[in-house]
């Protein structure tokens, strides 16, 4: 029933360079205009924005308007939380914790208190403390393979309930890349070095996505980050039904 | 395709070669001629389409995904809107994707076709727990609101048996029940959805989310993704299992040495192997960041499904000149059992270097290890040494088919026991409810769970810190063979103790 032209080809793989075929070059600003965005509701208070962000929830949603946004200039500003390697998606939101169904806003609230629980115990720091549904890091920055092992969506919904507004990783596992984006809840960014190795949880971190480019206050550094592609405007608009929806690509709702 | 063609891939076609575990003069021969050989259908009509136009050689994967896609021909790294031929999904991910469906599509939508959606609860069924009671609840709501064709219900959690429709761990019930064909698309709300490449059928894991589209749509958009290809020759030894060859790739390769790409797995030891035996090797592809797993289908395959599937289906092969991005050979005779150690499935070594590793207790199974071909394994070796297990035995059949096997198969070499009866002289646990139980922790009253900090030598898939419950603790992957010598022992044991 859905007719997605072509042109959606790039959405989930901006990332994946394969080894012995170029894409074509991506034809997107022509096409689609964003004409509308959802209410940005940022819900980590300690998260400063340099302009409304829309963010999306999971509650039933219908296309409402606010001020229309240039997915080139965003910006994110806040603490980060550094991980490792190979972080699995038991790690960000261990199995028990399944039973809560994802679009069920009042389970999703909850997913959030238990994002990045199952890391061991020599991660000192928290990123959820205990009795919060919230987190104060708005940026998780990983190692290798972030988001490995199960299929399951509730590791990227786990992460953006939390609050958290993008991960910085080296590299990810492909399922987990592709539920952020079409999730909308995190943007899942590369970066070209191990920023996790020099990165430390609570640094002050912003992340300019229309720069490709993350500064890290404390330190004073500046790491390039990778493009986020056609991924971005999708994310951007919440997902990939509400971006389908936005674009004038789908229907609200089929009968 | 024409047979005649017998000259092994032509190096420009392969990346990287990599040949491991041989001595160089013995695999070189002209058992490469022999992989060709096999891989010319020997049955089936098939028609010019299926074989892959001459022009424009493509891998078995490429190929499922053109045809899917309508399209004559695709290469790696193309972005297409794919068919689904079959969408699974259960418990633990159903209500959500459900949730997104009806959301997106209308709260009156119905799923794009009746038939062709099979909904398994399976992760978490025997427990107390509210939430996942309710969750299976959902399922069987909307299963009846959209008279959904395939739902493997349960309703009396007391007594799995008393459910005439409930299968259990939905990897396995899908191939039992015949939801598995060669050259099809099957997508899971499961990272071990892979498993079902085992038939030659392009298969792999979603999140709600795609779900949800794919429940509405009956398509979803997929990068074609190139091909690492494994040959495994040569005979496989009788303490090994395709458990074993799995860990020694994966150890090979790393957690993310696959991801977005396609394994084929060929060659005379994979040909040699059965059905579930092929499904274990396609199922920790996922381990390796691989998108989906393949292994061509033939007659073990054909054998497989005659009776359970009565659609028909149309197989197809990779082309002798496709392309793959590295070829990796092992000579299987010189392997020995392995074990991935905690804290992750690539952390590979030889089981007999860990025979000092004190261990609490045995967990055999899951999709992975639990099987009714993997419980047949374990009972060889407990019949074989005839002595009692040293520490906790928990045996998870995966299926109701699974769990009535261990209590008919006879044992051969047993004198007419069954697995079941061999378990119990042992001093295993009995073998529990069929389900994922657990493999992946669940909630806190799961049978076999980890609550403590424990050392497990376990027949499933992952273990990463806090896998099967306890986050400090220590799991060893294992195939059933080197599972059940180390409860036999209570350390870590290469099952030749007991196998030679």
């Amino acid at each position: 029933m859905t007719v997605l032209s072509c042109s959606l080809d790039r959405l989930f793989f901006s990332t994946y360079r394969p080894r012995h075929h170029l894409p074509s070059p991506i034809n997107y600003g022509s096409n689609f205009k964003i004409i509308s965005s959802q209410n940005p509701l940022k819900k980590n208070i300690a998260f400063q924005k340099s302009k409304s962000t829309p963010k999306k929830t999971t509650k039933i949603s219908s296309s409402s308007d606010s001020a229309a946004i240039s997915t080139t200039k965003k910006t994110f500003h806040g603490l980060c939380y550094v991980v490792g390697d190979n972080i699995d998606t038991d790690q960000i939101i261990p199995a028990e914790y399944l039973t809560l169904v994802p679009s069920n806003p009042h389970e999703y609230e909850k997913l959030g208190s238990y994002a990045l629980i199952g890391l061991p115990s020599s991660y000192t720091a928290r990123f959820v403390e205990p009795n919060n549904t919230k987190t104060k890091y708005s940026l998780v920055i990983g190692g290798d393979n972030f988001g490995c092992g199960s299929s399951r969506e509730h590791a990227p919904v786990a992460l953006g309930a939390a609050g958290a507004v993008a991960v910085v990783a080296e590299s990810y596992a492909r399922i987990f890349f592709r539920n952020s984006v079409a999730t909308g809840e995190v943007y899942p960014l590369e970066s070209e070095v191990r920023i996790c190795e020099e990165c430390k949880t609570g640094d002050t971190v912003t992340i300019e996505l229309g720069e490709d480019k993350l500064i890290n206050h404390t330190t004073g550094k500046e790491y390039k980050l990778k493009p986020i592609g056609d991924a971005g405007p999708v994310i951007d608009a919440g997902g990939i039904f509400a971006y389908a929806r936005k674009t004038g690509m789908i229907p609200s709702q089929a009968a | 395709m024409a047979s005649s063609a017998f000259a092994p891939p032509s190096s420009s076609l392969i990346s990287h070669k990599h040949d491991f575990g041989l001595s160089p003069a013995k695999c070189k021969r002209s058992h490469s001629r022999r992989i060709v050989s096999v891989m010319a259908p020997q049955q089936t009509q098939r028609t010019p389409a299926s074989t892959g136009s001459v022009k424009t050689a493509m891998t078995l994967t490429e190929k499922i995904l053109a045809r899917a896609s309508e399209k004559p021909a695709l290469m790696p790294g193309e972005n297409v809107w794919v068919n689904v031929d079959i969408l699974m999904t259960h418990d633990v991910c159903g209500p959500g994707s459900i949730g997104i469906f009806k959301r997106e599509f209308g709260q009156n939508a119905k799923v794009w076709d009746r038939e062709k959606v099979v909904i398994i609860p399976d992760h978490y069924i025997f427990t107390a727990d509210e939430r996942a009671n309710r969750n299976v609840d959902i399922l069987r709501d909307f299963c009846k609101e959209q008279d959904i064709k395939y739902f493997y219900d349960i309703t009396d959690l007391s007594n799995f048996k008393v459910n005439p429709d409930y299968k259990g761990v939905c990897h396995v019930a899908l191939a039992q029940e015949g939801h598995c064909r060669p050259g099809e698309v099957l997508l899971g709300t499961d990272s071990h959805t892979c498993t079902a490449g085992a038939f030659g059928q392009f298969a792999t894991g979603i999140g709600n989310t795609d779900a949800g589209f794919v429940l509405g749509a009956g398509k979803i958009l997929l990068k074609v993704p190139p091909t690492l290809r494994f040959v495994l020759d040569g005979e496989m030894p009788d303490y090994l299992l395709a458990k074993d060859l799995i860990l020694q790739i994966i150890g090979e390769i790393s957690v993310s040495g696959a991801t977005y790409k396609a394994m084929e797995f060929v060659g005379s030891t994979v040909e040699g192997l059965n059905m579930e035996e092929r499904m274990t090797l396609c199922n920790m592809v996922v381990e390796a960041g691989g998108k989906n797993g393949v292994v061509p289908p033939d007659s073990t395959t054909y054998k497989y499904l005659e009776g359970k599937t009565s659609l028909s289906y149309e197989p197809v092969y990779s082309d002798q000149t496709a392309r793959f991005l590295s070829e990796y050979r092992f000579d299987v005779s010189k392997l020995e059992p392995l074990v991935a150690k905690p804290h992750s499935p690539d952390n590979r070594a030889l089981a007999r270097e860990c025979k000092d590793v004190k261990i609490d207790r045995v967990y055999i199974g899951s999709c992975t290890g639990g099987k009714t071909e993997d419980f047949l394994a374990a009972a060889k070796v407990f019949l074989a040494s005839g002595k009692k297990v040293k520490v906790p035995t928990f045996l998870v059949p995966a299926t109701q088919k699974v769990w009535m096997d261990i209590y008919t198969m006879e044992v051969p070499g047993s004198g007419g026991k069954t697995c079941s009866q061999i378990f119990e002289e042992a001093g295993c646990d009995t073998p529990a409810s069929p389900s994922c139980g657990a493999c992946l922790g669940g909630p806190r009253d799961t049978y076999a769970r980890m609550n403590e900090p424990k050392v497990c030598v376990s027949t499933t898939n992952r273990n990463f810190p806090g896998r099967m419950g306890h986050k400090e603790g220590q799991i060893y992957l294992a195939s059933p063979y080197t599972a059940a010598a180390s409860a036999l022992t209570g350390y870590v044991t290469d099952p030749r103790e007991f196998l030679h």
